[in-house]
């Protein structure tokens, strides 16, 4: 009798102790709703269209999930939303480093401080893209080509993420650019192919189709080791194969763009943790690993304190540049 | 003929039960988010997108793009019967389909618009199949300069060619440039117009402006003129769908020439919404019976629906080829050709010949399965217009409301549709053209973007639009469009001097024509 009480009891408290923190914790009741403060089809689009697959697919919650496109004023409609639906753990929101950037040169009605950090998911890479009849083969020649007559740097959105590294490029390099804003990486991609432009600093995913069809190529990356070993994009030469802009003297060792996930403010710290371990969840799986390879992105989780620190490192960085181009809002 | 090997190739893969069974499924879904308010060919296919992730490549393009098909069908269905476009490139459809409609022939019109649309999306597709690759690289000269130099013959058409007069159009315009001002500036990145609410960052939906433009302010014109006390009787005659569609032919300068527009719009970046709009303008300008347009034309509805069917086709050619959707639809689908691991691109006709031969042969069937299905249809909703206005006028309020709630969840945008119905009221009552406030609406903030783009370019100088045959070409062209009426004008004071004595009849029939014109 003694043996099996005590038995009864260890079970008992197994089975507590398995059960108590879940019982504790929060669990959604109702569906969720995913903002993706892009419009269909982007890189942000596709990251919350991705997440959403995975969750319904390994059934990580009960709860049907929703995505929807608040994409309008370059992403300032989606966190504008977020912002007004304070304590409301049900909308979660997909952004990028928009959401601590724009706020610093444009007046738009929210900062990020209104909206609870979950995670940093991915960081997409920057490279200098150049097009594929153009004379110079490596970063140093296209500055010093660049030195001598007026460039043209395309890049997606104004005063975001895209012109802050033409402006670090500039410095760096000791040039001067001019810098031409289109709404989106796809359709800048497509103005170098046409030679309307001299360079962009796209993402992979946005340039990949581009460099297999031969239409341009990557210079170097911004980044301080080179990219990991993928399958090749053209016939010879792979992500891997680019070198690093600091390899070729164009000294800027890291940028990288993150993709972020964020609660409204006035959230519950239990609501928050359940997000985050949804998303760890998430990245757990080989649909993850796949969509990662194919968007040629690179892997990474900051939450917490990590990335709290990752955002004032960057919002240092970023308010430097905009002090000097005098973008910053009064 | 290498292209046609590759299509022969393609039809092996489209035409299978499973695919000629999606794409079936794929129209009917796609005449259901047509038709219902609010849901367009985007939302459409966005709802759909999750649910092709485990299929193949081929199936699931063949799935969505039969749902894209179905949804501009659809979407002409409600111009027609109840004066609300559901795209941007059925606003024109509106002009004469609606008066026609309500004229008791909503059969005719709608059998037309739908006959028209098929030829139209036929050209389109062996425009595909034979110039793939010259395609892609007219597409590649566009530049900055150029985009603007296509945008300004659009416009320049509409002061031209439209059938208002030329300086309502200006103000109509400009009315439209400054809505679509509102919102964040991709040049400078700064936020504009905006008038201290908040959420006005994100701009004016397109959807919201014209369903209140149209829905709401017709129904308020309507509502004045007791419109109400009529209704509309319309036999469902099987016999006159086939006869609305066999007296096509009979129009087929109109039909080649609208087929001619679409092609070229949607190949150059121009786009379906002003290829329709400036086939109309076209159309009006140069039929025997361009007087009539406005109030139910046959051509009037033809040269629309051609051009936009004509252009929504061949614009999924620059998505394929260079990664440029052409509309909100095919960035969509291309975002799903992203989940799918395949890259829009140039490499994508070498790569992956299955997935774009069986997409392009899956377009021809397509088609032929939406006309077939949406022409079963035609009876079923020409009865819509049975249903006396009473119980009518209120839907129409419902369907605005909710579709302009649905568009982003907000209430702000049914605030804002109930004040354009108010604006479309007015313009409708002053005579002021509502088709360039739209045109401006949807195509302004992108002129204005490449404007900038371009003086970025040239440092400022105007030089830069003369820069080379093909931007100084489009420029002289919309020159002179802008330049025509005045030039008409100046003709007609020069051969007599103006006529005194009946002023009082003159009057009458500028009055006269002017009332004529409220329609458009």
């Amino acid at each position: 009798m003694g043996r099996t009480s005590t038995f009864l009891l260890s079970a008992a408290a197994a089975v507590l102790a398995g059960t108590m923190p879940a019982l504790a914790a929060w669990q959604p009741q109702k569906p969720i709703e995913f903002v993706a403060t892009a419009g269909p089809g982007g890189g942000t689009d596709n990251l919350a269209r991705a997440v959403q697959n995975i969750i319904t697919k390994h059934k990580l919650t009960e709860q049907p999930i929703v995505v929807v496109n608040k994409g309008g004023g370059s992403g300032a409609e989606g966190y504008v939303y977020g912002k007004a639906s304070a304590g409301d753990p049900y909308k979660v929101i997909f952004g990028t480093s928009n959401a601590w950037q724009q706020p610093l040169v444009s007046k738009v009605a929210f900062n990020y401080t209104d909206l609870t950090p979950i995670a940093a998911m991915a960081q997409d890479e920057f490279l200098l893209w150049v097009k594929q009849d153009a004379p110079y083969k490596n970063a140093g020649d296209y500055l010093k080509a660049a030195a001598s007559g007026e460039f043209r740097m395309g890049g997606a959105q104004s005063k975001d993420t895209d012109e802050v590294l033409t402006r670090m490029i500039e410095k760096a390099g000791n040039v001067k650019l001019t810098y031409i804003p289109f709404k989106s990486g796809a359709e800048t991609a497509v103005q170098l192919a046409g030679g309307h432009l001299d360079s962009h600093v796209n993402n992979p995913s946005e340039s990949l189709g581009q460099w297999r069809g031969g239409t341009q190529r990557p210079l170097c990356v911004f980044s301080p080791k080179r990219l990991p070993q993928g399958p090749k994009v053209t016939a010879t030469e792979g992500w891997s194969d680019v070198p690093t802009c600091v390899e070729q003297g164009l000294d800027i060792k890291q940028y990288e763009q993150p993709r972020t996930v964020w609660l409204p403010g006035k959230v519950t710290p239990d609501q928050a943790a359940f997000y985050v371990d949804l998303m760890k969840k998430v990245q757990a799986t080989p649909e993850w690993k796949d969509y990662i390879e194919k968007t040629s992105q690179v892997d990474t989780f900051l939450t917490g304190a990590e990335f709290d620190k990752f955002i004032k490192e960057d919002l240092e960085h970023v308010k430097q540049v905009a002090g000097e181009q005098g973008w910053l809002v009064k | 003929m290498d292209n046609l090997q590759e299509l022969l190739h393609g039809f092996t893969i489209a035409v299978t039960v499973p695919h000629l069974l999606l794409m079936a499924v794929g129209v009917l879904l796609g005449i259901l988010v047509g038709v219902l308010p609010g849901l367009g060919a985007p939302n459409g296919v966005s709802l759909l997108l999750p649910l092709t992730f485990g299929m193949q490549p081929v199936s699931a393009i063949i799935l969505l793009s039969s749902m894209y098909w179905g949804a501009l069908f659809g979407g002409s269905v409600t111009s027609i019967l109840f004066n609300i476009p559901g795209e941007p490139s059925s606003v024109a459809t509106t002009f004469d389909g609606y008066p026609m409609a309500r004229d008791g022939r909503p059969t005719t019109a709608l059998a037309t618009a739908f006959g028209s649309a098929a030829f139209g999306a036929l050209i389109g597709v062996i425009l595909i199949t034979f110039l793939a690759s010259w395609v892609a690289q007219v597409a590649l000269a566009f530049g900055p300069p150029e985009y603007f130099a296509v945008y300004f013959l659009a416009f320049a058409s509409f002061v031209g060619m439209g059938g208002a007069a030329p300086i309502k159009t200006v103000v109509a315009l400009a009315i439209g440039f400054a809505i679509a001002a509102i919102g964040i500036d991709t040049v400078s990145g700064s936020v504009r117009l905006t008038m201290g609410i908040d959420e006005l960052v994100k701009g004016v939906n397109f959807v919201v402006a014209v369903m209140g433009l149209f829905g709401i302010g017709e129904l308020l014109v309507a509502v004045e003129e007791e419109f109400h006390a009529r209704a509309v009787s319309s036999k469902i005659d099987w016999r006159e769908v086939f006869r609305a569609v066999g007296r096509l032919p009979r129009h087929s300068v109109a039909l080649l020439r609208s087929a001619a527009i679409g092609c070229w719009m949607g190949i150059t970046p121009g786009g379906p919404t002003a290829a329709s709009f400036m086939s109309y303008g076209i159309a009006r300008r140069f039929s025997r019976r361009g007087r009539y347009f406005g109030t139910g034309e046959v051509e009037g509805i033809i040269s629309p629906e051609t051009a936009d069917h004509a252009a929504g086709t061949s614009a999924l050619l620059p998505m394929l080829s260079l990664g440029i959707p052409g509309s909100a639809t095919a960035a969509v689908m291309m975002g799903g050709l992203m989940i799918w691991g395949l890259n829009p691109g140039p490499m994508l006709f070498v790569d992956q010949k299955d997935f774009v031969w069986g997409l392009i042969a899956s377009m021809y069937v397509g088609n032929i399965v939406a006309v077939a299905l949406v022409l079963l249809t035609v009876p079923v909703f020409a009865a819509l217009m049975r249903i006396p206005f009473v119980v009518i006028a209120p839907l129409i309020v419902i369907i605005c409301v909710v579709g302009a709630y649905s568009v982003s969840n907000s209430y702000l945008d049914v605030v804002m549709m109930l004040g354009f119905g108010i604006v479309g009221y007015l313009f409708k009552k002053l005579f002021y053209p509502l088709a360039p406030l739209v045109l401006a609406i949807v195509i302004g903030d992108k002129a204005e973007d490449a404007f900038r783009q371009s003086m970025l370019l040239s440092k400022g100088s105007l030089g830069i639009f003369f820069a080379n045959k093909l931007v100084t070409c489009l420029i002289v062209g919309g020159i002179a469009l802008l330049l025509l009426p005045l030039a008409l004008q100046l003709t007609r004071l020069l051969r007599k001097p103006a006529p005194s004595a009946d002023e009082t009849t003159v009057q009458a029939t500028v009055q006269e024509t002017a009332r004529e014109k409220v329609i458009i």
